[in-house]
């Protein structure tokens, strides 16, 4: 049995990992300092959803994949530049913050109202793909939440294998604890997968992909709809730097004898 | 007052599991009323293991739907439990079972999670916790005013409850499922074999591998069998978990010569894992502070490398030793094998 599934993937931008970053308090609560300034990425383990569903629907002809993604709209088209090139999707903009700062709730809300918007969309089709956790926030509850708001009872986290049964069905692995992997099988859409990294590779930049995305990227970004998060309930305290910085004491010019007998000493402290 | 509801999984054999016990410990720092909500296959013997807890009630989802960790049946035993418990805080281990539930359950409740919590405390009342954002990189503080409030604690970031077993009185909670709930089927766990297993949650030491491991030595070659079979014996001889650099496990897809048992689940740092263990010791490990964050949460650290100027280990290990890891780990094994 061969489906053709409508993937959903949501995605936001994250800081470019090797970036400095330091929290500063503004009026609306924590931020990044130079936030816009940043160069930023499509948030990892979202980028890895969006391949694995790329790959899907390659797969599964008659497939289509949208990335659902908010962020400020300049960084946003900045980001796409990149991302476009590399698979075939239709995007969805959200014009609003990417802080990890922001109520994953909230969050949750903008993402499903956009998700549900789309146009034909068909619940007996749809996989909701998205990264398990954000390289900003981390805490992994917002596309659970997305799942709720959508009525998908079939939700999976810390994905690294999809695969298509002959009957249609999914079977599913999952990370759990001590480099475990729990199978699921699950009957059919809809369902939500969260990946973690998964097995694929990142795509090399196809420019004939990014051509082709392109023509709705722009028009997707210049009706981007405005969203304002606000927070409501929601009080930092502080936000601040580990301040502990070791004091590390360099062993130059010893032998590897005397460095390997420490160590060993050390490790059976 | 709050009512905090201390919530739990039983574990394969009926028991409350270590990251349970320091969620338990959490749960009663907070004060207020304290209720357990138990979810598995047989809750009776979890209840009787923390009898003594001082939880005013217990309450319990059981069944052979319950056994296995699945979002469906977990959301609905959690949330039948919350309401139940009429609960204002839940607090919870950050298990892989809860971490994909109990953001749904939230959302259900219309309340309010806050995931990888590091500390809580509670002043005149008011509930701060403590969790990281832009993966480990800083620290927040963070209070709120919706209820219910899900706390979900990281697992070994809290002492673990010690108490005395007992004979609790469990309340049964009934969930009547739907068909929907039993969509997805839970049909077995993937493992490493024993020997193969290279993540050891509970290992006194991790120990991280660089991508200097697969580079050009001294003498102009790349050593990988070498690397291999040193890293494995250190292993086997010191029962440490592995963690990798991104650089090393990515080598893999861009098919350079790689550590045959690395995987994406050994990736420490900005996207991999931040385990939490007493020692770490890296080795041929480099880079800034955006890829140590690895081991943010290892206590002591010590690091080999043949840059004196390391980013990874300056100000962030205690002791570098500046010399050939091959070298050094060689001998650290035949030490080993000796019982020294």
């Amino acid at each position: 049995m061969s489906t053709a599934y409508q993937i959903v993937v949501c995605g936001s931008l994250v800081p470019d990992p090797l970036q400095t970053l330091e929290p500063v308090t503004g009026p609306g609560g924590p931020a990044l300092k130079n936030e816009m300034m940043l160069p930023a990425v499509l948030d990892p383990w979202a980028a890895h959803a969006l391949y694995e569903a790329a790959n899907l629907a390659r797969l599964t002809p008659g497939s289509k994949v949208w990335l659902v993604s908010l962020g400020p709209k300049a960084k946003l088209q900045q980001v796409m530049m990149t991302v476009a090139q590399k698979v075939p999707f239709e995007l969805v903009a959200l014009d609003g913050p990417a802080s990890g700062f922001t109520e994953a709730a909230e969050v949750a809300a903008v993402l499903a109202e956009a998700i549900q918007a789309i146009p034909g969309l068909d619940r007996s089709k749809l996989l909701v793909f998205g990264g398990w956790e954000s390289a900003s926030r981390g805490a992994g509850a917002t596309l659970s939440m997305v799942g709720e708001r959508l009525g998908i009872l079939d939700q999976f986290q810390g994905v690294d294998q999809l695969k298509v049964g002959a009957d249609g069905t999914l079977e599913i692995l999952e990370r759990i604890e001590g480099g475990r992997h729990q199978l699921s099988r699950c009957a059919g859409p809809p369902a939500l997968l969260g990946w973690a990294t998964g097995h694929l590779p990142e795509p090399k930049n196809n420019p004939q992909v990014g051509m082709t995305n392109m023509r709705t990227v722009m028009p997707a970004l210049q009706r981007a709809k405005a969203v304002k998060l606000a927070g409501e309930g929601l009080t930092f305290a502080s936000v601040a730097l580990p301040k502990q910085l070791r004091e590390t004491k360099i062993v130059k010019d010893a032998s590897p004898d005397d460095i390997a007998k420490e160590v060993v000493a050390w490790i059976k402290q | 007052m709050e009512t905090i509801l201390f919530l739990a999984h039983t574990e394969a054999d009926g028991s409350l599991g270590k990251p349970a016990l320091e969620a338990l410990a959490a749960a009663q720092s907070l004060g207020g009323t304290l209720v357990a909500g138990l979810i598995g296959e047989k809750v009776q013997p979890a209840a009787d293991q923390i009898a003594t807890s001082g939880a005013t009630k217990f309450l319990g989802v059981s069944g052979t739907d319950f056994a296995s960790s699945r979002y469906a049946t977990d959301a609905a035993a959690a949330e039948a439990l919350c309401r139940a418990a009429q609960a204002t805080v839940v607090v919870a281990a950050g298990t892989s079972r809860f971490m994909r539930c109990l953001p749904g359950v939230a959302q259900r409740l219309g309340g309010r999670v806050d995931t990888h919590v590091t500390g809580l405390t509670t002043n005149g009342g008011n509930v701060t916790i403590n969790r990281w954002f832009y993966r480990q990189r800083m620290e927040a503080a963070i209070q709120r005013a919706p209820r219910p409030w899900f706390i979900v604690v990281d697992p070994g970031s809290q002492p673990a409850w010690q108490g005395a077993a007992g004979q609790a009185s469990v309340e049964a909670v009934a969930i009547a499922l739907a068909d929907s709930a039993r969509r997805t089927t839970v049909t077995g766990i993937r493992a490493p074999q024993a020997d193969a297993q290279t993540i050891r949650p509970d290992a006194a030491l991790l120990f991280v591998t660089g991508a200097g491991w697969t580079k050009k030595q001294a003498d102009g070659q790349t050593h990988v069998p070498e690397a291999e079979k040193l890293i494995r014996d250190f292993l086997h001889l010191s029962r440490a978990s592995l963690g990798s650099s991104k650089s090393l496990v990515d080598l893999g897809g861009e098919g350079q010569a790689v550590l045959s048992f690395l995987s994406h689940l050994n990736q420490v740092g900005q996207t991999g894992s931040t385990p939490r263990h007493p020692k770490g010791l890296s080795t041929c490990c480099h880079g800034e502070e955006p890829h140590t964050v690895g081991w943010r949460f290892i206590g002591e650290r010590r690091a080999i490398s043949l840059d004196p100027n390391c980013g990874w280990a300056r100000g962030k290990a205690d002791v570098l030793y500046v010399a050939d890891a091959f070298a050094v780990m060689r001998k650290v094994n035949e030490l080993l094998v000796q019982g020294v």
